[in-house]
């Protein structure tokens, strides 16, 4: 009689879990999968936090509004702590539940996954950062570093600190010094500004910081000795805090620095306050945008529900709009091929690959989405996956980020060139065959 | 009971000289490697293949490496992450620059550049010892993290600093299916661990153990120290040269010297103190600790939360894991200061008298 028992028992929980296990299925069928790599641990984990917060509240949304043609989104995030090493690991591990596309987050995850994605068909899109000549799209198909790049944001200081100057040709004989992470990330750079240097004559000193970057002393003193006369500061995390003190303890004019958008987001800035004051940074279009439609939604249709993810008060932060602009930019990815390989249907990789190589983000759906005043109309193509490559400065005034330029547009007479080359060199290396206008029909 | 050498006579001195005496730990090993040859290809996914698995074997080797160094040889040493960086930079440059280099070939000139390396960076270990012999080693990875990020012929003169390999191939058959790699890193693994213990229970192996018990009375009785330390240097950076190449090329596809850093060191003198000194298994046991057991926790905490009905957010589960992990590491060495593979050989004398207490 107990063994009757036990048995029912055993076979009704077993009954149980296959209709849960079956119903959850279901349910992933008709949800598109995002993996989110993201670092809320860690020395950088200060401006990880925001992005990925961004991040997530801007899928929380889209489920929100409906979804895209009533596909709703599922994420999960991996903790990576910035390791490459550990990204792999948590790249690997989203990958087997059907990655719609990655963001790597990470300039050195984003070199090893650029070489998993090909083989995985997942599309890589680094909003911004990432390696810059994968802009071309004939060498790297599955890449995207829609709107923007180092390259773009190294340009963009140039052409702000030309016009500050009155104009590139007052810039002969200058000295600008590049105050830069020791990693691929603040490496990225070097080839444009070195470009750039040898057209217009001034002098570009490289001057390495170790990462993670609290000493810099040594870097600081040959500043104080070589009197530049600006500083770019491609740093990262803790770097830029310190960098900024250190600046302000040698008496170096914060007016006269120039950060890439990594160095120029709250967390960077608010430890110094006062000491920053004056102080520039190049932002990929956006900055701090608390009363742009998008927040605003997210506040009403997210965060009021409960649903939220972090401080109410960091909406709209820098960072926060940077992983919110990015998610947008991949859904609008799934939204394009959606439109060409059937509405309301969960799209594969490659499909995901072609809405994102055909994106075309005019002003109207960019209202519609919120981004009014946040950012430009991007258009991607095959042989161009950046689609916009426009920026600005906003300056720190002591409490907050302000706009201190109008748009500025990276030179394509120099990027292009400079594109084409690297990537070149990149699919020679790689014996890749550039891809055919008959591939880009597809 | 089962587990007992009673009537298992040796006749011959070749049969008391095998790596296994015992019979049955004989069928353990081949079980073991019939497991890992032919039941876990056919039963792990993709994503245990290529986060675990592979991570797994390529840091036993690397632990196989440092346990020569540090657990037989009684050399600390710090420098472990530099020679997988000399290592793997070195078979990446082999690769590169020599058209139709095959890869294997890039492997073991990768491991022998390590091997040089090493024996430089040893030097030291003939006048300074123990703990200041570790400093001195850490000289080895600050110059190889210097020297990668800055002399730029060794990353072919790529403008971010990283590099990347593609398209491996090992005698005609492709390795970009994660079944491949594995079976790559397996075989390797297997072939490379078999020789370090033939090596340590052979003359060289008995020299080493004798200067790490007492270099002078090891001097007295005829071993050179110099020839001892210097080949314990070379033997351990070789295997972990050819350690980070496969890191390199295996695992991450596309690095940078930071995949290379001091952590790298710390973690890999963490294997070999966890997983046991002076044990080539102990390797294996201290590998598995630190490269599977994070992951895993990262995976299972989640899962035992939503069990309990609780919810805890990602830096929560990556705060915890940390917070485990550490505390695991302090109650191994508490329970048991000479690692996981005195523990396995404990276990090992228990069972010969199992089930009799006595």
């Amino acid at each position: 009689m107990k063994l009757r028992k036990t048995v029912l028992a055993v076979a009704l929980v077993a009954a149980g879990a296959s209709v849960l296990v079956t119903g959850n299925a279901f349910a992933q069928a008709k949800e598109q999968f995002i993996p989110v790599l993201s670092y809320r641990t860690g020395p950088y984990a200060p401006n990880g936090v925001p992005w990925a917060n961004g991040y997530v509240d801007y899928i929380k949304l889209t489920n929100a509004r409906g979804g895209i043609n009533s596909v709703k989104f599922s994420f999960e995030e991996c903790e990576t702590g910035y390791d490459t090493a550990r990204s792999v690991e948590c790249y690997e591990r989203l990958k087997s539940k059907g990655a719609s596309f990655v963001q790597p987050l990470s300039t050195g995850a984003t070199f090893a996954i650029t070489e998993k994605a090909p083989a995985d068909k997942i599309p890589v899109v680094t909003v911004g950062y990432g390696r810059s000549e994968s802009a071309d799209g004939s060498v790297f198909k599955w890449n995207f570093p829609i709107a923007g790049t180092y390259w773009v944001a190294a340009d963009a200081i140039m052409q702000a600190i030309a016009k500050k100057e009155g104009g590139f040709d007052k810039l002969k004989g200058k000295k600008i010094s590049l105050v830069y992470h020791d990693s691929p990330f603040g490496k990225e750079p070097i080839p444009l500004l070195q470009e750039r240097a040898a057209m217009h004559g001034f002098t570009l000193t490289l001057l390495p910081v170790t990462a993670p970057g609290v000493e810099q002393k040594a870097t600081w003193l040959q500043v104080r000795q070589n009197r530049p006369d600006y500083v770019v500061l491609w740093g990262w995390g803790v770097m830029n805090s310190t960098a900024i003190k250190e600046a302000q303890a040698t008496g170096y004019a914060r007016e006269k620095m120039y950060g890439v958008w990594w160095a120029g987001a709250e967390p960077d800035v608010k430890d110094v306050a006062e000491g920053a004051k004056g102080y520039n940074a190049v932002t990929m279009q956006h900055g701090y945008e608390p009363n742009s439609k998008v927040v605003k939604d997210i506040q009403a249709m997210v965060h009021a529900k409960g649903q939220g993810t972090g401080p109410k008060e960091e909406l709209g932060q820098v960072l926060y709009m940077r992983g919110a602009m990015s998610a947008m930019l991949g859904i609008e990815g799934v939204r394009a091929a959606q439109e060409r390989f059937g509405k309301g249907k969960v799209m594969t990789g490659e499909q995901i690959r072609w809405g994102l190589e055909n994106l075309n983000l005019t002003q109207p759906k960019l209202d519609a989405l919120g981004f009014a005043g946040v950012m430009r109309p991007v258009s991607t193509s095959c042989t161009d996956h950046m689609g916009a490559n426009w920026a600005r400065i906003h300056t720190w005034d002591g409490k907050g980020w302000k706009f201190t330029s109008d748009w500025l547009q990276a030179d394509e007479q120099i990027l292009k060139p400079l594109v084409k080359t690297v990537a070149a060199k990149y699919a020679a290396e790689k014996k890749l065959a550039p891809r055919t206008p008959a591939d880009c029909q597809s | 009971m089962f587990y007992r050498e009673n009537g298992q006579f040796k006749t011959s001195y070749r049969a008391d000289q095998q790596i296994f005496p015992i019979t049955q730990d004989r069928i353990a090993i081949l079980a073991l490697l019939v497991v890992a040859f032919v039941v876990v290809p056919s039963l792990a996914s993709d994503y245990m293949f290529r986060a675990i698995f592979i991570p797994f074997l390529i840091f036993s080797l690397a632990a196989v490496g440092v346990n020569i160094l540090v657990g037989y040889c009684g050399q600390i040493s710090l420098g472990s992450g530099a020679f997988m960086a000399v290592g793997a930079y070195a078979a990446y440059n082999f690769f590169v620059r020599i058209e139709g280099m095959p890869l294997v070939v890039a492997l073991i000139l990768g491991g022998v550049s390590s091997m040089l390396f090493g024996i430089v960076f040893g030097l030291p270990s003939l006048r300074v010892k123990g703990l200041y012999l570790a400093v001195a080693t850490l000289a080895a990875q600050f110059f190889a993290d210097w020297m990668f990020l800055r002399i730029q012929w060794f990353t072919n003169y790529s403008p971010s600093g990283s590099v990347s390999v593609s398209n491996l191939q090992v005698f005609g058959f492709s390795l970009e299916s994660p079944f491949a790699k594995y079976m790559f890193c397996l075989v390797l693994l297997a072939v490379i661990a078999l020789l370090a213990k033939n090596l340590v229970r052979g003359a060289v192996g008995r020299e080493w153990m004798a200067i790490r018990d007492m270099d002078v009375a090891a001097a007295v009785i005829g071993i050179r120290p110099m020839f001892a330390k210097l080949s314990a240097f070379a033997v351990s950076s070789f295997i972990v040269g050819v350690a980070g190449a496969l890191w390199a090329f295996i695992y991450l596809g596309a690095w940078e010297p930071a995949a290379f850093s001091v952590d790298q060191s710390f973690k890999l003198l963490f294997m070999v103190i966890i997983g046991g000194m002076g044990s080539i298994m102990g390797s294996f046991f201290g590998a598995a600790f630190i490269v599977v057991l994070p992951i895993f926790l990262n995976q299972f905490l989640p899962a035992l939360a939503s069990v309990l009905g609780i919810e805890i957010s990602t830096a929560g589960v990556s705060h915890a894991e940390l917070m485990i992990f550490g505390g695991l590491i302090v109650w191994f060495l508490i329970v048991e200061p000479h690692g996981l593979a005195k523990l396995w050989s404990i276990a090992k004398q228990k069972l010969r008298l199992w089930p009799f207490p006595h």
